[in-house]
């Protein structure tokens, strides 16, 4: 990279207020979290053992998975298949900060990666489509959201019991219902909406007939695919002169 | 291959699980940082992410509960119309547990 200077600059309010915002949306990470302390003690984890596997590594569905191999022993193979499989989104959703992550110098860039969930990255990917650049909320929202995972984990394995059902609050649907309204506050063009159903078929199709847990990274490069071949006609001479090519 | 879940072992388990993890949240960025950001490439970038959360919702409608689907489809609605996430999140998740309630 020839290119050195790193124009993103990071503010501290905005990160603070960020913080704030997502902190009502981390409540329910609260729950999933307790949702996954109690589920880790009774799959034979010690209390720090899951407190210290949610704070490493902060990725829910992924632990919840783990626990599935858990016993006397654990295949190791099938763990890294499956946790690898699991958090592959986050490869696509890294890319698709790379346009603003390229401005940090590399130091801040990884180190704010540490802390890229869905529900942050939703909302910075959500701006950036309507125009704005907003990579405190990586910070600010991960770092709520992660504390309010790490708090709900502790809460999980020595309270557990207080929250016998969370389905039947419907605080299993948090997460789907908060990506939801961020995908459609987003901008829908003609184009995102066809990439919109193509990804949707893809996904379905990798649901049912491709190996498990293939079906996010599936449906979504099936939906970039739409966006390499279709370009938005942009006022730019470049964008519009490539677009012709097409 | 397989690891005895002692103190040891489950230390062991943990920090694979995270450096694997972390090779997810780090992969992507590394890779970019040698592609060139062309306008089809950035086009790549924003319908890949939108619909990495059509990805991620379309399967859990499909193999969801009645519950699963009223959250989904109430939120939605409730998008549309306002254009405000805080009601369109809480009036889904209210709705999925009075469907849970109800039938």
């Amino acid at each position: 990279m020839p290119n050195h200077s790193y124009p993103y600059q990071l503010q501290s309010s905005k990160v603070r207020a960020e913080f704030v915002r997502l902190f009502p949306i981390s409540l329910f990470v609260v729950a999933f979290g307790t949702a996954f302390g109690l589920a880790a003690v009774q799959s034979g984890l010690a209390p720090l053992e899951a407190i210290l596997m949610s704070t490493t590594v902060f990725a829910g569905a992924s632990q919840f998975a783990a626990l599935e191999l858990w016993g006397a022993e654990v295949p190791v193979l099938p763990l890294i298949a499956v946790v690898f499989a699991i958090n592959s989104r986050h490869l696509l959703m890294g890319a698709s900060l790379y346009p603003m992550l390229k401005d940090l110098p590399p130091g801040k860039r990884y180190g704010l990666l540490l802390l890229l969930t869905d529900a942050n990255w939703a909302v910075s990917a959500q701006e950036y489509q309507n125009g704005r650049r907003n990579l405190e909320v990586i910070l600010g929202g991960g770092l709520v959201l992660w504390l309010a995972w790490i708090f709900g984990t502790w809460l999980g394995v020595y309270f557990g019991g207080l929250l016998q059902n969370p389905k039947n609050l419907g605080l299993d649907m948090v997460l789907g219902c908060f990506l939801l309204s961020m995908a459609l506050g987003g901008k829908k063009s003609p184009r995102v909406l066809v990439s919109w159903g193509v990804a949707a078929v893809a996904s379905l199709a990798a649901w049912k007939w491709l190996p498990p847990n293939t079906h996010v990274v599936t449906g979504a490069l099936a939906g970039g695919l739409i966006g390499y071949f279709w370009l938005e006609k942009k006022p730019t001479a470049q964008a519009s002169q490539e677009a012709d090519q097409s | 291959m397989t690891i005895t879940t002692t103190e040891m072992g489950v230390v062991l388990l943990i920090a694979i699980m995270t450096v694997v993890t972390l090779v997810t949240r780090f992969g992507g960025v590394f890779a970019m940082s040698f592609v060139r950001i062309s306008p089809r490439i950035e086009s790549f970038i924003n319908t890949m992410a939108s619909s990495v959360l059509i990805a991620i919702i379309v399967p859990m409608a499909f193999s969801g509960d009645a519950g699963a689907i009223a959250a989904l489809s109430v939120t939605a609605v409730t998008m549309l119309l306002l254009q405000k996430p805080l009601p369109a999140i809480a009036a889904g998740i209210a709705s999925a547990a009075l469907v849970r309630y109800l039938f």
